[in-house]
């Protein structure tokens, strides 16, 4: 892992009208890393990340994406960015192979370089067969693979992923999670969102985000080590869900 | 019954919460009637004119006179023949007298066939007031736009907005349902099916009443258009037709399966139709059998008749009992092959 | 980076052929336009409701009244006992023309000083009222010719049946660039307008609205395509296939009522090319805007029904009072409605319609400036 953070965020936040949904937050993210961002559903995470890949406007502080102003420079970032939103935007009615040409085309690949790619990635998870056949017939399982394969294809320095697990089963949430960790062993750097708790053991650093402000950010072994201390329960014992859970109570106690 | 009223709470709270298609959905009505009242016309208002002149006789020089007195027309000028075809053709003027002799001829633009016909016999019946001849015939024509046009458009007006309204929002917003899920977390609650249905009809309908009173108010109190005592019968003959209008909009929405296909159904099968045939822009006598046959089931055909009917020449139910009975036997029908539609799919 | 318009448009080609709805509905609406519609507006001629009023009752004015009666024109379903009933009736719209036969008229023709027949008609619906005085006036002077013939009116009154075509003859109306004033050559390219809407106006808003309501467009924000690739690749494929369905309907009307264009094809063309980048920019616009399609739909609708209505398709734009006539300088179809019938019907020259062609290319302008503010890949 080096040491120059490929993401940079410094008071960060987002309001809508009187309502702040990202509320100053400040971290970094390092080339390399798999960091989680999780929190419960509306804590602010979609919002956040969403600043990050350019898709809307900062109300206050500063960030930087791949060395890219997220304010003035969003159009630079998205050439080096993947991003899999929540709803696996795909084209329904184009075919497996047609979505993933098309964004090999979008980002600017050549015609001999998509089609390697392509074949690349549909071997990898066994898709070859099924290239030919609409998104819209898939089962949830594949689009969500295939959305990863367009995020991804071509080879971003950095994917942001939001909330790709959303609505599969446990299963195919763990063959998805060994994928993001192929990918990232290439070198790509993951920014992931996720409302599953259990997940963030995936990942090298986490942030928990409470009611729009960061509640705590380290490794999951880290952080399971300090609230097995403060609460005085078995490190072992300790799962990432209890840490949220103290965490959200914190906050809550804190109005 | 509280599970229902709850539903109609939320589609309520839809509504209202979009408010730029409530505000368009109110104003529309607005808007049409004064368009039709004010902007539409097909008067005789300023028509330029070139006249080719051989000789100024007096009777040339009367003529003259009298198109250059004229209020409704311009007379741009007096051209050599030869320029003619250049200033119809190019759209400078709408017609050319060429005076010769006792000889009047009127070359009309007629490319512009509705205004051309009037003009042409507006002119004639200008240059026929000058002459002496045994037999002469005086023209005149009235206009009273307001007056009679309103009987004649505040019926096409209703019938257009509410199926608009009624037929095509309430569609869309079934088929909205079906299209993102949320139709399915319905069809789980303890409620039949039907009742979200009717549920989202509700605002649809309240809508619809408040743009009655105001398409009424306005046709009496702006476009002074009398409103004879059968309100009873007026009101229910419109009531009628919203309901049939939102079982039509039901009934097209069990047939289309994304919102694309709903609007675009509704457009197709609905609006055209209902411009075109039911009387409203165009006199229902003269189109040719084949599509008189077809303007039969077009629902706003026999609104549009009862509902003049009941206003022009004051009839009351006894009157328009035919086409009372048609929009009834409609809506039941239409209601009837909804709920049909409707259980079959759940199977 | 090479441009990425091309990919898009290849994905915009391909997803509309394989809708199941829209190509199919594509071509039958300009057949079912062509075909259907001019027989609808074709609001010529035969039942013209007439009321005579008949002060003389003598042989010459019953004649003519039976004339107007067995007419294939007119119908006489009303009665009047006098002028303001008869007024009355007019405005109620049950009769379209009043003749008005004055007192001792067989008798003052006779003597040589005939009193006039006045007629009334309803100006509103010019097409009938005008028509209607026509007809009468000829129905008029056949009853007389015939009355003439039969007694032998002839002489001093100058009544002879050559002497009364003649006079009549005396101001003549001729109708040109629409010898027989058949509507439906009128409409046919007013209907042209509607296939244009359709495919330029309504269909690139279903288009856009789609992919915000099922979040492809969030995805493709996310990614270097400038918001000028993105509306031009869908644009452009629409554009073009307007210009297939204008040759189309052409066609069609060659094809079923022999109509050719009296000007240049290509004007017509440019026209439609001109428009359709105006509609289109528009219609961005309000996608742009809004945040559902169903909000979208009924926005646009809105603005193009008062669009249609005021921009001379139905009625003359000359005979709207003067502030709506100034509206309608904002309103593309008001250009390419009179682009269209200028060289369809009278074979206007393209230098005749520079402001026309001007206007849309201005309009075009400005809504392609609004589509630009209001699309936006960073909220």
């Amino acid at each position: 892992m080096e040491k120059t953070p490929i993401i940079s965020v410094r008071d960060l936040t987002k309001q809508f009208g009187s309502f702040t949904a990202v509320d100053n937050i400040s971290f970094d993210v390092y080339r390399g890393e798999i960091f989680g961002f999780l929190g419960a559903n509306g804590a602010g995470k979609t919002t956040a990340m969403r600043m990050l890949c350019g898709l809307s406007f900062p109300t206050a502080g500063t960030g930087t994406v791949v060395g890219f102003d997220v304010r003035t420079e969003s159009e630079l970032i998205k050439r080096h960015i993947g991003y899999m939103s929540q709803r696996f935007s795909l084209y329904e009615d184009l075919t497996v192979a047609e979505n993933m040409e098309l964004y090999g085309g979008i980002y600017g690949m050549n015609t001999t370089d998509i089609r390697a790619r392509v074949n690349e990635l549909l071997d990898r998870l066994h898709f070859a067969d099924h290239q030919h056949d609409l998104v819209g017939s898939l089962p949830l399982g594949w689009k969500q693979k295939l959305a990863f394969m367009v995020a991804t294809i071509h080879r971003p320095e950095l994917v942001f992923l939001d909330e790709p697990t959303g609505g599969v089963d446990p299963i195919t949430r763990r063959q998805f999670w060994d994928l993001i960790r192929t990918t990232a062993q290439e070198g790509t750097t993951i920014f992931v969102t996720t409302h599953y708790m259990d997940e963030a053991e995936y990942c090298d650093r986490i942030t928990m985000m409470v009611d729009g402000t960061i509640r705590a950010l380290d490794t999951p072994a880290n952080l399971r080590r300090r609230f097995a201390d403060t609460l005085h329960r078995p490190y072992d014992d300790m799962t990432m869900e209890q840490v949220f859970y103290h965490l959200a109570r914190e906050a809550k106690r804190g109005e | 019954m509280s599970t229902f009223a709850s539903f109609i709470r939320k589609e309520f709270i839809h509504i209202l919460r979009d408010i730029r298609t409530m505000m368009i959905v109110l104003i529309m009505p607005v808007i049409l009637l004064m368009l039709f009242g004010f902007a539409i016309s097909t008067e005789i208002n300023d028509i330029p004119i070139a006249v080719v002149v051989d000789e100024y006789t007096p009777q040339v020089r009367r003529d003259l006179t009298a198109l250059e007195n004229n209020p409704y027309i311009t007379l741009t000028g007096v051209i050599e023949e030869r320029r003619v075809d250049e200033v119809l053709r190019s759209g400078k003027v709408s017609a050319v007298i060429m005076m010769r002799d006792g000889q009047r001829n009127i070359v009309l633009d007629a490319a512009n066939s509705s205004m051309s016909v009037s003009a042409g016999s507006y002119i004639t019946s200008i240059l026929r007031s000058g002459t002496t001849m045994p037999l002469s015939v005086t023209t005149y024509m009235r206009h009273n736009p307001q007056l009679k046009s309103a009987y004649n458009f505040v019926p096409g007006v209703m019938g257009l907005i509410f199926i608009l309204i009624c037929a095509m929002m309430t569609c869309v917003s079934v088929v909205r349902e079906k299209e993102t899920g949320t139709m399915e977390v319905l069809l789980v609650s303890p409620i039949k099916p039907i009742y979200i249905v009717l549920a989202k009809m509700v605002p649809y309908f309240i809508l619809s009443l408040i743009n009655l009173a105001t398409i009424l108010l306005l046709s009496h109190f702006v476009l002074d258009m009398p409103i004879s005592g059968n309100l009873p019968t007026l009101l229910t003959l419109c009531v009628l037709y919203i309901l049939l209008s939102l079982m039509l909009g039901l009934f097209v929405s069990t047939m289309a399966q994304s919102q694309v296909v709903a609007l675009l159904i509704c457009a197709m099968v609905m609006m055209i139709p209902i411009i075109m045939l039911s009387g409203m822009m165009f006199p229902v006598e003269n189109l040719p059998p084949v599509l008189k046959q077809i303007s039969y089931i077009v629902p706003a055909r026999w609104f549009i008749e009862a509902v003049r009917k009941v206003m022009v020449e004051g009839l009351s139910m006894s009157g328009i009992l035919k086409e009372f009975g048609i929009l009834c036997a409609m809506t039941i029908a239409l209601f009837a092959g909804s709920i049909k539609k409707f259980n079959d799919r759940l199977e | 980076m090479k441009s990425v318009l091309p990919i898009l448009m290849r994905k915009e080609i391909t997803q509309f052929r394989r809708n199941k709805v829209l190509p199919r509905l594509v071509v039958m609406m300009p057949i079912m336009l062509v075909l259907i519609m001019p027989l609808v507006t074709q609001m010529d001629i035969k039942n013209i409701s007439v009321v005579v009023l008949d002060e003389d009752r003598s042989l010459l004015s019953t004649r003519i009244e039976n004339h107007l009666a067995n007419s294939d024109y007119f119908r006489m379903p009303e009665s009047a006992y006098d002028y303001n009933q008869a007024v009355e009736l007019m405005d109620q719209g049950r009769v379209d023309l009043i003749v008005s036969i004055p007192a001792h008229f067989e008798r003052d023709m006779r003597n040589g000083h005939g009193k006039p027949i006045s007629l009334t008609a309803n100006a509103v619906n010019a097409t009938k009222g005008g028509q209607g005085i026509q007809y009468a006036t000829q129905t008029i002077i056949s009853a007389v010719t015939e009355i003439a013939q039969e007694s032998g009116l002839t002489g001093a009154a100058g009544l002879t049946a050559s002497a009364v075509s003649q006079r009549s003859d005396l101001i003549t109306v001729q109708n040109r660039y629409n010898p027989t004033s058949n509507y439906r050559h009128f409409m046919l390219p007013a209907l042209m307008i509607m296939v244009l809407l359709l495919v330029c106006t309504f269909l690139p808003l279903l288009n856009i609205m789609t992919e915000k309501e099922h979040g492809t467009i969030e995805q493709i924000n996310v990614t270097p395509v400038s918001r000028w690739e993105f509306i031009l690749a869908k644009l452009i494929p629409y554009w073009l296939l307007a210009l297939v369905m204008i040759g189309f309907a052409m066609l069609l009307a060659w094809a079923v009522y022999g109509l050719v264009p009296a000007g240049n094809p290509l004007q017509i063309f440019l026209g439609a090319f001109l428009f359709s980048l105006c509609m289109s920019g528009f219609s961005v616009t309000i996608a742009n805007i809004s945040n559902t399609m169903q909000q979208a739909i009924f926005v646009l609708f809105f603005f193009v029904i008062q669009f249609m209505l005021l921009s001379g398709l139905f009625t003359p734009i000359c005979s709207m009072p003067a502030w709506a006539q100034v509206l309608t300088y904002a309103f593309p179809p008001r250009y390419v409605i009179n682009i269209f019938r200028s060289v369809y019907l009278k074979g206007t020259l393209l230098s005749e319609l520079w402001f026309d062609y001007t206007m849309l290319t201005l309009l075009s302008a400005a809504f392609y400036t609004l589509a630009t503010f209001t699309y936006k890949k960073q909220n």
